[in-house]
């Protein structure tokens, strides 16, 4: 990766660049990690105790509690999108070394995320709609969603060279990125079976509130945990690039002493 | 400009056939169609714009990997990124997507009305499913050639170009044969999901080239 030019500014490296230190950020994520798994623990059990013991729909009985995990899922599965495209952006324009990283890292949760998304939709939707799986277009969408994560994962994989990997990921992230919206005004558009927005809209959430207390809480707290898995991520493959330096480090070491050796009893 | 277009329009053409087995490649999945859901007349003319559009979406996505490869190859896509300074390089790229689909897309565009005839489509039918296509695939080309500028280094590219770019190319395909059905059915209208297409098309020839000049610039260094 090319050095970024240095013009030699006197100002103090604001924090955003001090975490491009893979030490210190590690340091700081070893104090955030744990605080963040507590609480991200503390918002679930909540959240889950609120749900079970939120009122039954009216029409829909029990199985409306499954949205209490549906949809913070779907919600997330953009959100990891929208923070691996600000990875990108990190990648290309700032050239901060750790969010090729960061979107190496967020690629396989947002994935499980999406996954999980469709299957609890899927469970739901079994006896809601009679099937489990309509050609409705968020339905679609979130599926050409799960498939632009595996895209992206296979990408990273395929290229061996870190920074190229980097670039090539962040540039199809880019792009994928045009998706979302379709994503999220899927269902304002064509009009289908899925239900419309119901918590984000201009005139006000639409749902009663003895489900929206629940429901939002529950979404802190998988986010909460998204971010306590991205950097737990983050710094597992930080680790993992550093032993691998250092094992390249030594082979070549060991390479150039042998081979020094050999080379010496061979003439 | 227009020396890299005839020079890649040449290359198209003759070099290797590639633009022949992309033909073949579509008339073989078209005919394939017929043996699998039967040789119901009716079902076929329903199912024709569908088939046409997914025949020609495989048979461009087959195609892609060679767009940069082969330049790479006989290092002429170094001279082209050295030439960045004095041809703006999504220039360059705009321009190789266009000869691209000039040499191996349009022959398929060609070649479907005489496919829809043996699906019994009706002229109406026939034409609007050509004029989407005609209008829809450059939309395909100019977005992969992001994926083709990706995984220009690598040694077994083609696949995971379409897996990539298969993602992207969906909503060309649902408007595209959304438009060719609005001609057949009467009241869904046709302009409106043709004219989402265009608009498809004009934004990926921005998005895609600038993309793809990126990628390989990323790629060189």
């Amino acid at each position: 990766m090319p050095m970024s030019d240095t013009t030699t500014t006197n100002s103090k490296p604001g924090w955003f660049s001090a975490l491009a230190n893979p030490t210190r950020f590690i340091g700081l994520a070893d104090r955030i990690i744990p605080v963040l798994a507590v609480l991200t623990a503390i918002t679930l059990v909540v959240g889950l105790y609120l749900g079970f013991t939120a009122p039954e729909d009216y029409q829909q009985g029990s199985t409306v509690q499954i949205m209490y995990i549906h949809v913070p899922f779907a919600w997330l599965s953009m959100m990891c999108w929208g923070v691996m495209s600000l990875a990108a952006l990190g990648t290309l324009v700032w050239r901060h070394p750790l969010a090729d990283v960061s979107l190496k890292a967020a690629a396989p949760i947002g994935l499980v995320f999406t996954g999980l998304a469709l299957a609890t939709g899927s469970i739901w939707g079994k006896p809601m709609w009679g099937t489990w799986w309509v050609w409705d277009a968020r339905l679609t969408s979130v599926f050409v969603l799960f498939l632009m994560y595996l895209g992206i994962i296979a990408l990273t994989r395929a290229i061996d060279d870190t920074s190229r990997a980097a670039k090539a990921a962040a540039i199809i992230t880019l792009v994928g990125a045009i998706n979302l919206p379709i994503i999220k005004f899927s269902v304002d558009w064509w009009n289908t079976l899925h239900q419309p927005a119901a918590v984000f809209r201009l005139d006000g959430p639409t749902i009663d509130p003895s489900m929206l207390w629940p429901l939002l809480i529950m979404a802190v707290g998988f986010t909460l945990l998204f971010f306590t898995l991205h950097l737990t991520a983050i710094r597992t493959e930080i680790w993992r690039r550093r032993v691998q330096a250092m094992q390249r480090i030594a082979a070549r070491r060991a390479d150039g002493r042998t081979g020094g050796r050999s080379e010496g009893h061979v003439r | 400009m227009l020396t890299l277009y005839l020079r890649d329009l040449k290359l198209g053409i003759r070099a290797g056939g590639g633009a022949l087995i992309g033909i073949l490649f579509f008339l073989a999945v078209v005919t394939t169609i017929p043996f699998a859901v039967g040789p119901d007349l009716n079902l076929l003319s329903r199912l024709g714009p569908a088939m046409l559009w997914i025949g020609a979406l495989l048979a461009s996505l087959l195609g892609l990997d060679r767009l940069f490869q082969a330049d790479r190859e006989d290092g002429s896509l170094d001279l082209l990124l050295l030439a960045s300074e004095r041809h703006m390089l999504p220039l360059s790229v705009l321009v190789k997507c266009l000869a691209h689909w000039t040499a191996s897309v349009l022959p398929l565009v060609i070649a479907a009305p005489l496919l829809g005839i043996l699906l019994n489509m009706e002229p109406i039918a026939l034409g609007a499913a050509t004029l989407t296509l005609l209008v829809g695939t450059p939309a395909i080309t100019f977005i992969g050639a992001t994926g083709a500028a990706v995984a220009v280094t690598l040694p077994r590219g083609g696949l995971l170009v379409s897996v990539l770019i298969l993602p992207l190319a969906i909503p060309v395909l649902i408007f595209g044969v959304s438009a060719s059905y609005a001609s057949v059915t009467d009241p869904a209208p046709f302009l409106p999901p043709f004219l989402i297409l265009c608009a498809l098309t004009l934004v990926f020839a921005v998005v895609g080239p600038f993309s793809a000049a990126a990628a390989l610039r990323a790629a060189q260094d």
